[in-house]
């Protein structure tokens, strides 16, 4: 036990230097580490959002709305498939009780439809399910019904678009160092650092940013489109600024799937609008619908809302279109910002944020250090008075411990949060405990009347299993914490288990070695412990 | 030099004469525990029933009562008020609104205009909102967190040593917790997320002397094949009993420094583990060891390892 040959030796002396070589980077003041060389490592250890502040959201898929576009979009996909040659004659296309239902004129044509529609249905496992369940009632109504095991996995790919789209909202430049994680299966938990009011970020994700030109429908009666009615392929939306309803045509002249960029700038009249421009494909297609519209009003539909209805004065050809609405600067950057990201593809609620301030961070951080080390210094003291000459063993092995933890920590680059101070102190008070283990155990020996080699033989060996099964407890409740805890929480597990990893390290390999140095050298006699 | 013995040598203290006195005890705090949190309940904070948070810290010390009357005057429901660290230091806690997530927005940008203009140089610290979706999450996840550490802990040590050592260290972590919310029912301080990390931590940390307690039980039994089951434990305890205290001490040592000079956000926190491993401290002396008695350890509970040991050649010891 106390054989320690000359390679364990250096191994653990330089598994040692390292940690602390990592450990100083995040101990220097600011002024001292820009001039640390560069050529040593300089992560540092990173601060939770709660010590560095800012803001942390966790956004939810709105699931009726996934359902409600999920249908639309198959809506618009059954009219495209079956207007195709050759033509199936179908009436109104129906999504009410979440499914896509419709007549077919001719019953011969039936089994054609159904087969067209199937094909383009898409597998979803290995069971040879698929995302839409195709069905005939009634002899000539086809039902399409969304599949579980489809809605699933639209969803799945949904949320990693909406994470990308998100991520570009909030971060253009992609320069910030923000997280956004999809977090089971219709979640998403974005961490920004250092903002202290979340409003501009929420109404940035707040927005789906669904843009859509339709025609407006001048045949509607204005009396039955005050009641929510519109005739026959045309629907009925509302005015964004409470201005009462339009009716539009059901068909979508141009999409924002189209646009490549929209900016905020300015109208003749100085007003704020988003100037946006399509590609070739939607400027083309916007070109000639307005070329066939000359004269009649189209609606810029938002999100389901209409911004403005303007007249087709003449035809637009260049790909270039201003969207003018009621807009401040600020509401017509973020609108620029959404369009120009991406649509999301699912409404997002926010069901959860934490908005911390700085200030109370740098307090926490700074009450903290001091807590920290008072701690410190009191468990040395205890160990000093209590062992000894080992106690100044124990004393070395807890410095070493505290150090290595940080350079672990800045190594995996683990964030610093409160708890996770709290974590640490407890760790310093609990790192002492294999020692004591050792200690106790030794005096013990000693007082059996074993020799002093012999004890401190003894010791360390008799010590070794309790230290282990005492903690493996603790791990088990590190990890079950790490599990199921979120940000701050996580933040403390981690410091916890890589603190019961250094203590025991330093305990059964670095004390010791200390130890057996000591007794290779002095021979003692005696043991004062 | 002469150290510090916390417990003197050759100390032989009678532990388990007392050991129906300490099941007594143990008993009535434990249902007192437990009635207080049914009764008397706990202050849970926004992570587990919804709502918003708001800390603020005052310029110069504000009165409370008129803190409350401003808070109240904007509407934003039935508002709690309460003091946090210091006199310029307070947390507003409002319900979940009614109408969602635009209402919650309203409510908090609404107390903090009206802070911002009726306490000149107030300082927002933080705002938390939890819809009661989450928060309904977040209470299972650490009900479940908690529930699931106790078992596998338990199971464990039922592995590494035998089903009564596994029943003894569940019947201690539920001793312990149910003490820890004893303690958080009767201050009626706030119960947030770190409160849950705590409880976690002391279950991992307060069965710390019970497990070593436990080595030395299983170790003495192996050594000692004659002995009756009582005096046994109560040589285990005394030997161990320096160890057990030396540890707690540093361990109580170092949270007592963050309790008086630690941030005060994480005051739960840390007072939470500080009483779990004084608790675990007597519930390792006090629960878990005379639970092995009641369920009947003898020395021939390790004869297996015994007879392993032997196979596999002469005792190290």
């Amino acid at each position: 036990m106390l054989d320690f040959p000359r390679w364990k030796v250096w191994s653990i002396t330089l598994v040692i230097l390292i940690g602390i070589l990592f450990a100083i980077p995040s101990m220097l003041p600011a002024d001292l580490k820009a001039r640390y060389p560069k050529w040593l490592p300089s992560a540092t250890i990173n601060l939770g959002l709660d010590l560095a502040g800012g803001s942390q959201l966790l956004l939810e898929a709105d699931q009726a709305d996934a359902a409600k576009q999920r249908l639309q979009a198959m809506e618009d996909q059954v009219a495209t498939e079956l207007r195709r040659d050759p033509r199936v004659e179908i009436g109104d296309v129906s999504t009410a009780g979440g499914r896509v239902s419709f007549l077919v004129r001719d019953p011969t044509q039936v089994d054609t439809a159904v087969e067209r529609l199937r094909a383009i249905t898409q597998p979803v496992a290995l069971t040879g399910s698929r995302d839409w369940d195709v069905q005939v009632t009634d002899s000539t109504r086809v039902v399409m019904t969304p599949t579980k095991s489809g809605s699933q996995r639209a969803m799945r790919d949904a949320m990693t678009v909406a994470r990308d789209v998100v991520r570009r909202r909030i971060d253009p430049q992609g320069t910030k160092e923000i997280t956004v994680i999809n977090q089971g299966a219709d979640r998403i938990l974005v961490e920004v650092p250092g903002v202290e009011d979340p409003e501009a970020l929420k109404s940035l994700i707040g927005q789906t940013a669904r843009l859509e030109f339709k025609l407006v429908d001048l045949t509607a009666d204005p009396n039955q489109v005050a009641q929510g009615r519109a005739p026959a392929g045309s629907q009925v939306l509302p005015m964004a600024e409470g201005g009462g309803n339009i009716a539009v045509k059901r068909r979508v002249m141009v999409s924002g799937d189209q646009l490549v960029d929209a900016k905020q700038s300015f109208d003749q009249d100085g007003r704020a609008v988003v100037s946006i421009s399509f590609n070739t494909a939607g400027a083309r297609r916007f070109g000639r619908v307005t070329q066939e519209n000359v004269n009649k009003p189209f609606a810029i539909i938002l999100d389901d809302k209409v911004l403005s209805a303007p007249n087709i004065n003449e035809p637009i050809l260049g790909g270039q279109a201003q969207i003018s609405g009621n807009f401040t600067v600020e509401t017509a950057n973020q609108l620029a910002v959404s369009l120009a990201s991406g649509k999301l593809p699912v409404k997002l609620n926010v069901i959860e944020e934490r908005t911390i301030g700085p200030e109370l961070g740098k307090d926490s951080i700074q009450k903290g250090i001091i807590a920290s080390v008072v701690a410190t210094l009191a468990v040395i003291l205890f160990m000093l008075v209590t062992y000894g000459r080992f106690g100044v063993y124990t004393t070395i092995g807890l410095v070493v411990n505290a150090l290595l933890i940080l350079g672990i920590m800045a190594i995996f680059n683990a964030s610093l949060t409160l708890p996770g101070i709290a974590g640490f102190v407890l760790t310093i008070g609990a790192a002492v405990d294999a020692n004591v283990l050792i200690n106790e155990r030794i005096r013990e020996e000693q007082r059996r009347g074993r020799k002093t080699l012999d004890s401190i033989e003894t010791g360390y060996k008799e010590a070794s299993t309790a230290i282990f099964d005492a903690n493996i407890t603790n791990v088990i409740a590190a990890v079950l914490m790490w599990y199921f805890g979120s940000g701050p929480i996580r933040g403390f597990a981690v410091v916890l288990m890589i603190g019961i990893v250094t203590s025991v390290f330093t305990a059964v390999n670095f004390t010791r070695m200390l130890v057996a140095l000591w007794v290779r050298r002095q021979r003692p006699r005696v043991l004062h412990i | 030099m002469k150290l510090l013995k916390l417990v003197p040598d050759n100390t032989n203290l009678d532990f388990m004469r007392w050991r129906n006195v300490g099941l007594m005890l143990s008993i009535i705090l434990t249902v007192a525990s437990l009635s207080l949190v049914a009764v008397r309940g706990l202050n849970l904070g926004v992570d587990f029933v919804g709502g918003q948070m708001i800390r603020v810290t005052f310029a110069k010390q504000v009165d409370v009562e008129k803190l409350r009357n401003d808070v109240g005057s904007i509407n934003v429901g039935d508002a709690s008020i309460q003091e946090t660290g210091g006199p310029r230091s307070y947390q507003i806690r409002l319900p979940k609104p009614e109408g969602g997530e635009a209402a919650a927005n309203r409510a908090a940008s609404q107390v903090r205009s009206m802070l911002q203009q009726r306490y000149p140089g107030a300082r927002v610290d933080s705002v938390e909102t939890v819809s009661g979706k989450v928060s309904e999450e977040l209470a299972w996840d650490g009900s479940l967190a908690i529930g699931l550490a106790m078992l596998g802990i338990a199971i464990y040590i039922w592995f590494r040593f035998e089903w009564q050592f596994g029943v003894g260290a569940l019947i201690t972590l539920f001793h312990d917790v149910a003490m820890t919310l004893g303690f958080f029912s009767l201050t009626q301080l706030q119960v947030d997320l770190n409160v849950v990390a705590a409880i976690l931590t002391i279950v991992g940390y307060s069965l710390n002397d019970t497990v070593v307690i436990y080595d030395r039980i299983r170790e003495n039994l192996r050594k000692f094949r004659k002995m009756s089951i009582v005096p046994l434990l109560n040589l285990s305890l005394n030997e161990t009993l320096s160890r057990t205290m030396v540890t707690s001490l540093s361990i109580l040592l170092a949270l007592g420094m963050l309790l008086l000079l630690g941030p005060e956000v994480i005051f739960g926190l840390t007072i939470a583990i500080f009483i779990g491993i004084f608790v675990g401290t007597y519930s390792s002396i006090y629960i878990s060891s005379p639970v092995l008695v009641w369920l009947g350890v003898k020395p021939d509970s390790f004869l297996r390892t015994e007879d392993e040991e032997k196979a596999a050649g002469p005792a190290a010891v």
